[in-house]
């Protein structure tokens, strides 16, 4: 049943129109600009984003202080990130993000620690500065080798206006360590993503302007880089930053998985900020680029293609030495790459996958997928921006299912009408579209598997893929509509 | 419960909401009324006169110490004092931090569940100058305050206050049963004062109820922080709060919804009066030196 770009086109079209028939007339109108296909040769997917939800319709965005400590700060692993406000936000969002970091928890390390000012009624109405103060002074007793605190305001704290900034001014110069207030109140924004920018400009501010003068002791080498909007889900950054390393680069910061306070510090000496998330971390690599002159390069390390293109493409902005290097690390994984290929490619060869998932993941993962012979014929972002859907069309196939911010009745029909052979996308999905009998992987979390960046990685991805689709259980089941 | 009046007292900043409210109250006592009053404002001196205190214990110092709000017993917050009026304080933050609007709600809600308005005539709410937020509001919700007065004077400001204050209840009036009861214009001698409020009464459809002149015997009273009903209960003020209490007590399902009026009007009521010329656009945002330099 192999169609021609243009019957896609056709059938997507019908696709879309039969679902906005679901909706009242307004939502309609609201959610077909979020709706499209891919035409090849157009400079982006012709689909709006980074606007508001429609209520009711089951979105899957979360709020800025996910945003900000769930993604941005939460992996700093050692400072204490207190969520402030009422206790839900913190212990609910708790460790639901696989973090990892080298460390001895609770002494050194906090990233699977809640820390929460745990709001009570007459924290509301007497303000919380108070209980933050105490608290600041409870987290030096019982976890003196902190090296800085965050706060993360939850929605409560940007109404009844507490003071976190003087605060954490007044704690900061008392105990001579940094503690940074970040106003990430859930109601502000469209989506998670105003609360990473949010999250970045407090690096900026009481980070990089504050930053203590044991940097200058830091010796810089020529080949430093920064590994920039890498969470190390499942170990992401490790099997990304041993290929740099490789090549004979120098990592001097992790942001922000297994990263620290003093690695966010001397990030301003780095020569080269290599960013794999952009979309939550353009803006401190705009911020560097301006302020200390350092470049920034995007790269890509799903898959060994992307990987490939992107090792030369970091390589590039160094002398031959790591050119050099660079060639040496993709001769090396070469053999390792045909042979996982080689396992998984027949066993993978045609199927396709329909994604939806934020961040970065929604283009950068179909190089991967593209390795293993798959085709992804549908892809979405849970809060991308224009920049976003522009970088896309380097990615998609011509006639490619485009659909912003996805409501919950839209992503269960498009995979009924597509039948594709694997869904990736987020927990809550995940058993809606199992019981529809279509294979599923997490792909916020790698379904508790992982790291699925670099070479290591991409052997782990093709496995769990492979897993996903060919499990023995796919047969046993029957469809309603089969 | 059938009988209970729920009354509220609202009117600009500094306009003698309280000092009105007390008196007036106390009044009603001696008439033998049996009272509660809940004061709604961080300041907390709603019950001073009455209790002779400088401020009583509210709900939410006290809710603070104890841990929480469920830790406290009514006893502990109410007090008695003159003509056994009983007297809470809802409190609230010192300025500048925390939500005084989030204590009012905690502070209702705690009496409600209490039995505070058990074996009682009237419970009266005396609440911060304008209704700044929905916790403000909350005594003209849903099974609160049903009668509202405003405390006004004839000048420009406390008029405005009392027009706003119309435009809160005239939101809650239909989803929750408010009315507004009158206007009480505590009298600051300003120019026409009693001619304009007894006209802004009917633009916003109901009646000047009392017009409370001037008298330093209030001074003097406060000063020992007592009502006049109780310091001289046979001056003539005290008359005037006596009066006033009988029309308040005589209005019990009389309020209305208030028909608020645009700031255009509001001017134009002045203009009426003769206290305010018509605007001449050509001298609106010019500063004393321009207009000099012009002439």
């Amino acid at each position: 049943m192999s169609l021609t770009a243009e019957e896609v086109k056709a059938r997507n079209k019908d696709l879309i129109d039969e679902v906005l028939k679901a909706y009242p007339e307004k939502t309609a109108k609201k959610r077909t600009k979020h709706l499209g296909t891919f035409d090849e040769g157009n400079p982006d997917c012709g689909v709006k984003s980074n606007i508001k939800s429609i209520p009711g319709v089951m979105t899957i965005r979360g709020c800025a202080y996910a945003g900000s400590k769930g993604v941005v700060w939460g992996p700093i692993k050692d400072m204490v990130h207190i969520s402030h406000g009422p206790v839900g936000c913190g212990q609910y969002s708790w460790g639901s993000r696989r973090n990892y970091y080298v460390g001895t928890t609770g002494v050194d390390s906090f990233v699977t620690m809640q820390f929460t000012s745990d709001f009570q009624e007459k924290d509301i109405v007497f303000g919380g500065d108070k209980k933050l103060s105490k608290i600041i002074d409870e987290i030096q007793v019982l976890f003196p080798l902190n090296k800085g605190i965050s706060i993360q305001s939850e929605c409560p704290i940007g109404l009844i206006g507490d003071d976190i900034e003087a605060v954490s001014k007044v704690k900061g110069k008392e105990y001579g360590k940094t503690i940074v207030p970040v106003r990430c109140e859930g109601f502000r924004g469209v989506s998670q993503s105003l609360g990473h920018h949010i999250a970045n400009d407090a690096i900026r501010d009481w980070v990089f302007d504050k930053a203590p003068t044991q940097t200058q002791t830091f010796q810089s080498t020529p080949y430093d880089v920064a590994i920039i909007g890498d969470y190390n889900i499942g170990g992401d950054a490790w099997s990304s930053r041993i290929l740099l390393e490789e090549m004979g680069l120098r990592v001097i910061a992790q942001w922000s998985g297994d990263g620290s306070l003093a690695e966010l510090e001397a990030t301003p000496k780095a020569k080269l900020n290599v960013l794999h998330c952009y979309r939550s971390m353009n803006y401190i690599s705009r911020h560097m680029e301006e302020k200390y002159g350092i470049p920034w390069v995007e790269y890509n390390f799903f898959g060994p293609t992307k990987i490939e293109d992107s090792l030369r493409r970091i390589a590039g902005h160094f002398d031959d030495r790591i050119k050099d290097g660079a060639e040496r690390v993709i001769a090396k994984y070469r053999p390792l790459m045909d042979a996982v290929i080689a396992k998984y490619k027949p066993r993978l060869q045609g199927r396709k996958v329909m994604l939806f998932v934020g961040g970065l993941r929604p283009r950068h993962v179909i190089g991967a997928y593209e390795d293993l012979g798959m085709e992804v014929v549908g892809t979405g972002y849970e809060f991308g921006h224009n920049d976003d859907y522009q970088r896309t069309t380097h990615y998609v196939k011509d006639g490619t299912l485009i659909y912003d911010d996805v409501t919950g009745y839209e992503f269960e029909r498009f995979v009924e009408k597509v039948q594709p052979d694997l869904v990736g996308s987020g927990i809550k999905e995940k058993y809606v579209f199992q019981k529809m009998g279509v294979p599923f992987r997490q792909m916020h979390s790698w379904d508790y598997s992982g790291p699925y960046h670099g070479y290591d990685g991409f052997a782990i991805f093709a496995r769990d893929m492979d897993m996903a689709i060919n499990a023995p259980v796919w047969g046993l089941t029957k469809a309603p509509w089969k | 419960m059938a009988g209970l009046r729920q009354i509220a007292f609202y009117g600009k900043g500094g306009i003698g909401k309280s000092t009105t409210s007390q008196n007036t109250l106390a009044a009603l006592a001696e008439m033998g009324q049996r009272i509660l009053i809940v004061g709604c404002d961080p300041k907390a001196d709603s019950t001073r006169l009455i209790l002779h205190a400088k401020a009583q214990d509210t709900i939410l110092s006290l809710a603070a110490e104890a841990g929480s709000v469920e830790d406290l017993e009514l006893d502990d917050v109410m007090k008695t004092g003159y003509k056994d009026i009983r007297c809470v304080e809802s409190g609230g933050p010192e300025p500048g931090v925390g939500c005084a609007g989030r204590g009012v709600i905690t502070s209702i809600n705690f009496l409600e569940e209490n039995g505070a308005y058990e074996g009682i005539d009237y419970v009266s709410y005396d609440v911060l100058g304008d209704v700044v937020c929905g916790g403000f509001a909350m005594p003209i919700r849903e099974n609160k305050a049903q009668e509202i007065y405003i405390v006004m004077s004839g000048e420009m400001m406390a008029m405005y206050a009392a027009n706003n204050i119309s435009k809160g209840i005239l939101k809650y009036a239909n989803s929750g049963g408010v009315r507004l009861g009158g206007l009480v214009c505590n009298e600051r001698q300003t120019d026409k004062e009693l001619e304009l409020a007894d006209a802004l009464a009917k633009k916003l459809g109901t009646r000047l109820i009392h017009f409370v002149p001037r008298d330093n015997v209030v001074q003097h009273a406060e000063l020992r922080r007592m009502t006049v009903l109780e310091y001289a209960p046979d001056s003539k003020q005290a008359d005037e709060y006596r009066a006033l209490a009988g029309k308040i007590h005589a209005n019990a399902g009389k309020g209305v919804i208030p028909t608020p009026i645009t700031m255009d009007e509001l001017e134009e009521l002045l203009m009426e009066h003769g206290l305010m010329k018509a605007v001449d656009e050509s001298i609106v945002g010019k500063t004393a030196a321009e207009m000099t330099s012009a002439a």
